[in-house]
């Protein structure tokens, strides 16, 4: 048994716990990082589709990913000196049936409520705009400021950025507890039975966040969902932004990466029961020949791409659908950022701002507030 | 108790040898030198290097460089760390069209 002690402990690697860590070691704390996982990341960090968006947004974590994407991710592959592939192509979301139009102009009222411009496009302009749609579109939402990025190389670079700058990090170390000392979580204990000790304890693994907030009285409302995506082989640059179609069942999201491939999710029906390999993240049987048809029906130009990789991850869904962030007041010292419910991979960097922020007592970058743990009240 | 790996571990510092312009994953050209710098930048785990550099990303999934990784990382880690084995296989074994993979169902 060791016992090892920093200013903060941050439970999980992914883009979240690596982005609290990096910008928590700028500000001169001690940070030390542990993750169940051997390798960095390997949650829904590494398995998403790269989407760097406000649209669609629900409305509470609207300022959030509006200041992440006009604040942090122009400026990050030049902060953290890797290219992560961040591109501003805009946003498109096609729909396909006029039942559809509603929800493009319920996302166009919802956004423009926080000043995000989003233009309602007609049939005519979406195929001018991407000649490769189907012919039964009837309609899109575009978003100018969304965009894309490599999820995998952002989160490794924002764990080789903290990692330079001093964030000692331990992989294999599964967070079993966190232990209260006089009143205050000031440890968190492994499987292996090691201690990591601090002042500021963050919980940064998604799902498995519940069960360690369980284990000092706090609970947060999420449970798993199944999501599956897989990726083509590369081609001719054809889609300059991200692309969805909504209200689609066995749909499609994705974009063509700066490799030329697209990397493409989608739905089969089957997520919320999946008969899934656990350990090996394979992909469960009908989705990526739903996915294959929903490409057909939507873009038919891509029907003759090859799909050379499939694969699964587990998405944090919380009750409504928005993060869990900030300080747990019952608990001093306990921080959350989990339950992002599909939307962490954009989120993860401002949220890490926000929580080394609040750790060193600074007024954060974006109120946390109506992200906090205590918005889940019992009605009686 | 169950392995982990510490990565505050000094690996020593990255040495340029003579055959770093060497490809190793000739779907996507990655050379033995780029692997050598990603493992002093961070990068202990097959995957890790996977994912930052792309090796075994390409058509063949690794199935021509995926060794040739692993002796590299084996080598320039000698220090204990395990590196997590091979590339994970995964589906399809071989590439396949949309348009015949979407009639799966039929």
């Amino acid at each position: 048994m060791s016992v090892r002690c920093a200013d903060m402990i941050v439970v999980g690697s992914g883009i979240v716990g690596s982005s609290t860590a990096y910008y928590a070691a700028k500000k001169g704390m001690k940070v030390i990082v542990i993750d169940k996982d051997g390798v960095i990341g390997n949650g829904g960090s590494s398995r998403n589709g790269g989407g760097v968006r406000v649209s669609g947004r629900l409305a509470p974590e609207i300022p959030l990913a509006k200041y992440a994407v006009e604040n942090i991710w122009p400026n990050l592959a030049d902060e953290l000196g890797v290219d992560i592939e961040y591109h501003r192509g805009g946003n498109i979301r096609f729909a396909f049936h006029e039942k559809d139009l509603p929800a493009l102009e319920n996302i166009k009222r919802t956004n423009e409520a926080y000043g995000v411009n989003i233009e309602l496009i007609d049939r005519a302009e979406a195929k001018r705009r991407c000649p490769y749609v189907g012919d039964s579109v009837v309609g899109a939402a575009v978003c100018d400021i969304d965009g894309s990025a490599n999820p995998l190389k952002a989160t490794l670079a924002m764990y080789r950025a903290a990692r330079n700058l001093g964030v000692a990090y331990y992989s294999g170390e599964e967070a079993v507890a966190v232990q209260n000392v006089r009143g205050k979580a000031r440890r968190v204990i492994t499987a292996n039975g090691n201690v990591y000790e601090g002042e500021h304890i963050v919980l940064a693994c998604s799902y498995q966040a519940r069960a360690l907030a369980n284990t000092v009285g706090v609970d947060f409302p999420f449970r798993q969902k199944l999501i599956e995506i897989f990726v083509t082989e590369a081609t001719k640059p054809m889609f300059d932004f991200m692309f969805s179609a909504v209200g689609a069942s066995g749909g499609a999201y994705g974009h063509q990466t700066e490799h030329g491939s697209f990397v493409w999710g989608g739905d089969s029906g089957h997520e919320h029961h999946p008969i899934f390999e656990k350990d090996t993240f394979q992909c469960i049987q009908p989705t990526a020949s739903a996915i294959s048809r929903g490409t057909m029906t939507y873009f038919p130009a891509l029907a003759e791409l090859k799909v050379i990789r499939t694969w699964a991850g587990w998405i944090d869904l919380c009750e409504d659908l928005v993060p869990v962030i900030g300080p747990v007041e019952e608990v001093p010292g306990l921080m959350v950022a989990a339950g992002y419910s599909a939307h962490g991979f954009c989120l993860g960097p401002v949220s890490g701002k926000i929580l080394a922020e609040v750790a060193v007592g600074e007024t954060p970058c974006v109120d946390w507030k109506p992200l906090a743990y205590d918005r889940f009240k019992s009605i009686f | 108790m169950k392995e982990y790996l510490d990565r505050t571990i000094d690996i020593g510092p990255y040495v340029p040898e003579a055959d770093d312009d060497l490809i190793i994953c000739r779907c996507e050209e990655i050379t033995k030198g780029e692997i050598r710098r990603a493992i002093h930048e961070g990068m202990f785990t097959m995957t890790e290097v996977k994912r930052y550099l792309r090796t075994g990303m390409g058509l063949c999934q690794g199935q021509t460089c995926g060794r040739l990784v692993k002796q590299i990382m084996e080598k320039e880690l000698s220090k204990g760390i395990s590196t997590d084995g091979e590339n994970t296989a995964r589906a399809p074994m071989r590439p396949i069209p949309m348009n015949v993979y979407g009639k799966e169902a039929e």
